[in-house]
């Protein structure tokens, strides 16, 4: 071989192959994720936090491409800051997933990210909006990345309208954990973020204090 | 978004499908979904019946290429009962499972199916097989397969305790099989559940309005 291809995590495109999640509870949300991000084959970053804030009470989580994931939600947050301060008020949830939406479907053929995006707002309280390929829909509750797909039935299985705040955090940690077992791209520490009307809380489960179930 | 799955490569009619198979205190059930597909996009069959019987009990659940599954299961229907008859006694659930790794091993290469054995047999008791699709033969106590399964992981994992009652083996492998069947546009129609004990076999089926809803229905 005459060229010096280096090792490959150099070359691959870094993805945050991914378990997130976003659900709404009697007052407010609940977002999760995990925290690897993966270029092929290796882990880059073990410890990374997926869920990024787009206003004091409003947060999204990344998805897919990590840098697509990323600048959209830094371009979104610039967006909402001039936004509330025209309007003199906090921003709707809403408006937040449009903005989000917006980048995404007019770019959607450059890039492949998909955020979720929730929080909590006077007007409609607690609020989870998806808005893969550009779509937007309000849901009770919301899943992406590549570790979902071995979480759907859990979720449908156990997700209740009008839950507590606790009830809602454990629920997220426990589905974190039971995708992180299964899928690959998904490992590391769970981070969970908590927003209601009292304000925003965040919390990191370490990977051995996350729940074990029957086979470990 | 193109949907890459092993189904999406298999010619002909395929068994886009859901199966599974558990372990509880005194049996097994064994159960999987009824639809039949082509291409994902048309239903060819809506109450096929993919839980095979191969001895008295002994049953397997296919997944894959519904020719392939069906021509190994008749052959290994035939190598069992030859063979029980040799050795005078009903074979091992696990002489069963040997049998399916011996040819999805042997022709790899054309074969594109994987099968669950479950059954009961007097040495062990209980017990489940997963033979893959190249040839790998593992038991486990409770196992799942198809394109449906990925979606009902996190459940199994949640919700399978090992010694479970009947009832409750049989109410987990239900509401397992109507979850995937919500999310796989691929499985779908009837439950089709079997439960093998020391006494016997009990067929079980559940039509779909039966099917256990959850909050999103």
């Amino acid at each position: 071989m005459l060229e010096e291809t280096g090792p490959e995590w150099l070359s691959e495109e870094v993805k945050t192959g991914t378990t997130i999640i976003a659900i709404e509870f009697d007052g407010g949300v609940v977002l999760g994720s995990d925290s690897r991000v993966s270029a092929g084959a290796s882990v880059v970053n073990r410890v990374m936090n997926k869920l990024s804030p787009l206003h004091d009470r409003i947060y999204c989580a990344l998805s897919g491409s990590a840098a697509d994931a990323q600048t959209i939600a830094e371009v979104v947050n610039y967006q909402l800051d001039v936004h509330s301060i025209e309007i003199d008020e906090e921003p709707q949830v809403r408006s937040a997933a449009t903005l989000v939406r917006n980048i995404s479907y007019k770019y959607k053929e450059e890039m492949s990210a998909h955020l979720i995006v929730a929080g909590w707002d006077r007007r409609d309280g607690g609020q989870v909006f998806a808005t893969l390929s550009g779509l937007l829909t309000r849901q009770p509750f919301a899943l992406g990345g590549s570790g979902s797909s071995y979480v759907y039935g859990f979720v449908d299985a156990e997700f209740r309208r009008g839950m507590s705040k606790e009830e809602c955090q454990q629920f997220v940690v426990d589905t974190l954990s039971l995708a992180m077992n299964r899928d690959g791209s998904s490992g590391g520490v769970a981070y969970i973020v908590s927003i209601d009307e009292h304000g925003t809380e965040e919390k990191v489960v370490l990977g051995n204090d996350l729940p074990t179930f029957f086979d470990q | 978004m193109e949907k890459r799955s092993a189904d999406s490569q298999v010619k002909g009619v395929s068994t886009g499908t859901t199966i599974l198979a558990a372990t509880f205190k005194g049996g097994v059930v064994i159960g999987s979904d009824s639809r039949a597909s082509m291409g994902g996009e048309y239903v060819s069959s809506k109450t096929i019946n993919k839980v095979i019987q191969v001895h008295d009990q002994i049953f397997c659940c296919m997944a894959g290429s519904l020719a392939d599954a069906q021509a190994v299961t008749k052959a290994a229907k035939f190598h069992l009962s030859f063979h029980s008859v040799q050795m005078e006694t009903p074979p091992l659930v696990i002489a069963a499972a040997s049998v399916l790794q011996e040819m999805c091993y042997k022709n790899r290469e054309e074969l594109q199916a994987g099968f669950i054995t479950a059954g009961w047999d007097r040495k062990k008791g209980p017990q489940v097989y997963v033979v893959s699709l190249g040839g790998m033969l593992v038991g486990q106590p409770v196992t799942i397969g198809g394109s449906g399964s990925t979606y009902i992981y996190g459940y199994v994992d949640a919700k399978y305790k090992p010694n479970m009652s009947r009832d409750e083996c049989l109410q987990f492998a239900t509401n397992a099989l109507a979850l995937a069947m919500g999310r796989d546009n691929v499985s779908g129609g009837v439950a089709h559940l079997v439960v093998i004990t020391e006494t016997g076999v009990e067929h079980v089926v559940v039509p779909g309005n039966k099917l256990p809803k959850f909050h999103n229905e």
